[in-house]
């Protein structure tokens, strides 16, 4: 069982008592417990399991303008002073930064509302095994698919936030996800890929043989594939990519990236950054998000905020530190965003694909080709190449490229956005930008 | 040297019986305890951001039968979550039974010191480097406009446990230091990165005021960045520098030689062992066994002693990198790969240093050859897609060739290839290995494990670069 509020409590208020009476101005500690249980399948037998039992504990202490950190997970009260003695000491020695402070008090999160974050449904190992047993038999029924290997974790978590002004809450989350790999050959070529869902509740889970399918449908579909040639050719992003657009805009507007003039994003508030067709939201509060909060990592309130109205940049991401710096007060996102996605376009899906009389329809990118000070973008790509709608053939070894300052701006979205995850986005069109292949 | 047990309710003898008795009917397995001690400390926009100390202690239990590993860890070592652990194996493995392999090689022969680099420079004197890096960059030249300089140190002392009370124990210091630079000119902006780290202390890294060198070349990258163009798009030859570049050795060969996905044949090399798969001249390495490296390792994480391991050998297919449980389903036996990020993770063959030996020829004759390509000198990160074999990764600094001579810089572009057949593209091999300064840290599954790289530079006939410019 994961360990309840009072024990988490007992430990948080521990810790801050000890600062306070070495001499520590402020402290905030975070306590948290998790435990996972994970058992992984391959070629429809078991294959591991894994089973985590984790305490962690992050403290804080001021003294004035001086910040210092340290973390642990060792709980013992007498391993905890050691810590908080060095911590402290730390403390005393590291110079003064007029920005360090706890959360201004009247930000703070008053009360907590339920999202359901938490199922306390025991999904025991037998269940799992069942449940991959389905997967991988559906995944397995063609016969080029020559390897499955899958998954089913289960994480139940608690934690308590508390600082020495006062604020002392916390909630216990849960998650359940489990994904699905699969390897299908035939002379030419060998492709892999998967699907994956993930829940706060169990009963919201794809069912097993759903997971199964699609993977080996959307791994069988990428064998034999060409490379094409250089070119400047409108890009279609498949869901799962398309909402990695998102985390590159989030990163580029956190106060931080802001204050320290490291976003091509800096100095952008009020000005057109996207097409004027797009929203962006992100919103704390989805009952069942895997997103949702009820404060963020500092404890202060979060709200709804619209980041893009009409394609206009309405509002960075502010945590304290760097609110400070920025001169603006802190809209609850330390920790970054919560549920973020763009609002749908007005284009049906099929209609996108249609769109032009070629393009090209990426589902998966690999490299770290985003470079959020100059906003160029080149990454490893592949997918399929459509014409008049269809889907003509994969495409593999090739990059695409271009910069975020244009790409936003010729952004067209479809209209099949789903809430399922932390970041979400409808179908994406991108105009204008290269295709490097032979 | 850690002793796990002495402020818990367990003596030796508890636990050696009960690792005996859980994994007595196991083909492997172990319990491995960690103890690390880690500090950050950052200097960034004028101020010491953030000083971060960090202690964990925690043991995972492993047991092995068949094909099947069961694993279970926690971060409180006492008698009750000790048996919990042994009670969920046990369960996991109930209807397979295996028969234990006591064997493991023995090495005397250790590749650092038993260390504590973060007690061996005090916090004042480390403050003090990095105030000083920020004052040197910024009053080096008015464009810069950022500076972020960091120290990262820890020791980690780990114990591993087999079935009989065998124990082996290890204690590894690493260290990084790092300098990023942001210069703003004409409304561009550009960054450079670099740093330098390894097994020992901090200032066998700094000492002579290394420090300033290793600004210096975070400067050049960035001051050279400032004035780069679009990248070419399409299929060119490309020359590659000595030393860090070698993450291309590593992306392309390194991950598919590694033992896990050769057995489950999802590996795009799982069928060419003893095939030709590199030019003639080219011999790759993987070597735990060098000096204070970053990727060095004295034992792997499963007691393992680490060796220098021959993957490639004058363009043949030679060896597969293997830890002790695809070693014995491939009957072969560990190169001492495996590892682990920490006690919260289960073993992964993986890469250690990972080398291409030098060849005869020079840059210079490289750069000459080509009449239309690109120099690539140094990179960020890359990524592979092990089953299909395409690799990536991204230049932080190229310049164009032009009819044999180097031209202007290029903006960082992706580069794209395919594993099993690119180092069949290598036409020449140099003569100027370089290890790489120490900075590497690979991922897979989730887990971080610090590596090495190295290579001299090398031509390949054709690869696609990702640029912009058609």
């Amino acid at each position: 069982m994961v360990k309840d509020q009072e024990f988490l409590k007992l430990k948080a208020s521990y810790c801050l008592d000890l600062a306070k009476k070495m001499g520590a101005t402020d402290a905030s500690v975070v306590v948290g417990h998790s435990i996972s249980e994970t058992v992984n399948f391959r070629n429809k037998s078991l294959e591991a399991s894994d089973r985590s039992d984790g305490l962690a504990l992050s403290i804080e202490t001021y003294l004035g303008k001086r910040r210092s950190s340290i973390s642990s997970s060792n709980l013992l009260d007498e391993n905890i002073k050691t810590l908080i003695e060095k911590c402290f000491e730390t403390t005393k020695i590291t110079p003064e930064d007029e920005f360090n402070s706890l959360p201004d008090k009247n930000l703070l999160s008053k009360q907590i509302s339920s999202l359901n974050l938490y199922d306390q449904t025991r999904f025991e190992n037998d269940k799992k095994i069942k449940y991959l047993k389905d997967l991988e038999e559906a995944a397995s029924s063609e016969n080029q698919i020559i390897n499955t290997e899958s998954s089913f974790t289960e994480n139940k978590s608690n934690f308590i936030l508390a600082n020495s002004d006062g604020f002392c809450d916390g909630y216990k989350t849960s998650s359940f996800t489990t994904s699905c790999v699969t390897v299908a050959k035939d002379e030419n070529s060998m492709e892999r890929d998967y699907e994956f869902s993930s829940k706060r509740h169990l009963s919201d889970i794809k069912q097993a043989s759903d997971l199964g399918n699609k993977s080996a449908e959307q791994t069988i579909r990428k064998l034999n594939p060409n490379k094409i040639g250089s070119e400047k050719i409108s890009i279609i992003f498949d869901k799962r990519i398309s909402k990695g657009m998102l985390s590159v805009f989030a990163s580029a507007i956190s106060a931080s990236a802001i204050a320290r003039g490291t976003s091509f994003l800096k100095d952008k508030i009020g000005q057109q950054v996207f097409a004027n067709s797009i929203n962006v939201i992100d919103k704390p509060d989805i009952i069942k998000g895997m997103g949702s909060q009820n404060f963020d990592s500092e404890g202060v309130n979060s709200n709804t905020l619209q980041l893009i109205e009409n394609g206009i940049l309405k509002n960075y991401l502010v945590d304290t530190y760097n609110g400070k710096k920025l001169n603006l007060q802190s809209n609850g996102r330390s920790g970054g965003t919560t549920n973020l996605y763009f609002e749908n376009g007005n284009i049906s899906y099929e209609d996108l694909l249609k769109k032009n009389l070629k393009s090209l329809y990426i589902t998966e990118t690999i490299g770290h080709g985003s470079n959020l000070v100059t906003g160029d973008y080149s990454v490893g790509a592949t997918g399929f190449l459509v014409e008049d709608g269809e889907f003509r053939y994969p495409v593999n070894e090739i990059t695409i490229a271009g910069n975020f300052k244009d790409m936003f701006k010729n952004i067209t979205l479809a209209n099949d956005l789903e809430l399922e995850y932390s970041v979400n986005s409808p179908t994406m069109m991108i105009e204008g930008m290269t295709v490097a292949g032979k | 040297m850690s002793n796990f047990f002495n402020k818990s309710d367990l003596t030796r003898q508890d636990v050696d019986k009960l690792v005996s008795e859980t994994l007595n009917n196991c083909d492997d397995g172990e319990l491995y305890l960690e103890e690390s001690k880690s500090e950050s400390i950052l200097l960034d926009d004028n101020k010491i951001k953030s000083s971060n100390y960090s202690s964990d202690l925690g043991f995972g239990f492993r047991a092995i039968s068949n094909e099947v590993v069961a694993y279970s860890y926690s971060n409180e070592i006492s008698k009750d979550s000790l048996k919990n652990s042994s009670e969920n194996l046990k369960s996991t493995l109930k209807s397979i039974k295996g028969t234990y392999n006591h064997e493991i090689p023995k090495s005397n022969k250790k590749f650092y010191k038993d260390i504590n680099p973060i007690e061996q420079k005090t916090l004042d004197s480390k403050l003090e480097v990095l105030n000083k890096v920020n004052e040197f960059l910024r009053k080096k030249d008015g464009s810069v406009k950022q500076v972020t300089a960091s120290f990262a140190g820890e020791q980690k002392s780990i114990e591993i446990i087999r079935s009989g009370g065998e124990s082996l124990t290890d204690v590894r210091p690493l260290i990084r230091f790092n300098v990023s630079v942001m210069l703003e000119k004409n409304g561009r902006k550009e960054t450079g990165v670099y740093g330098i780290g390894g097994r020992q202390s901090y200032d066998d890294y700094l000492k002579n005021d290394n420090w300033k060198n290793v600004c210096e070349e975070a400067f050049r990258i960035a001051s050279v960045n400032l004035e780069s163009k679009p990248a070419p798009a399409g299929e060119m030859k490309v020359v590659l520098g000595p030393g860090w570049p070698a993450i291309l050795i590593h992306e392309a060969i390194g991950h598919g030689l590694e033992g896990d996905f050769n057995r489950k044949k999802t590996s795009a090399f799982h069928n060419l062992m003893g095939e030709k798969v590199a030019s003639e001249g080219v011999t790759i390495v993987d070597d735990g066994t060098i000096d204070n490296r970053r990727g060095s390792l004295t034992i792997d994480d499963e007691g393992t002693p680490t060796e220098r391991t021959v993957l490639i050998e004058n363009g043949i297919l030679k060896n597969f990198m293997q830890d002790r449980h695809n070693a014995r389903l491939m009957n072969t036996r560990s190169t001492g790969s495996g590892r682990r990020e920490n006690y919260r993770h289960i073993v992964l063959p993986r890469m250690r240093n990972t080398m291409m030996l030098s060849g005869n020829q020079t840059q210079d004759e490289m750069i000459k050859s080509v009449d239309k390509g690109i120099f690539a000198v140094s990179f960020g990160g890359g990524q592979v897609d092990i089953t299909s074999g395409k690799f990536v990764f991204n230049c932080t600094e190229a310049y164009e060739i032009n009819n044999g001579k180097i031209g202007s810089p290029i903006k960082g572009a992706t580069l794209i290839g395919d594993g099993p057949s690119i180092l069949k593209e290598v036409s020449m091999v140099g003569n100027d290995m370089m290890l790489d300064p120490g900075i590497g840290t690979c991922g897979k599954a989730g887990q971080g494990v610090p590596v090495g790289v190295a290579q001299p530079s090398i031509l390949i006939d054709k690869m696609t670069v990702g640029g912009t410019k058609i």
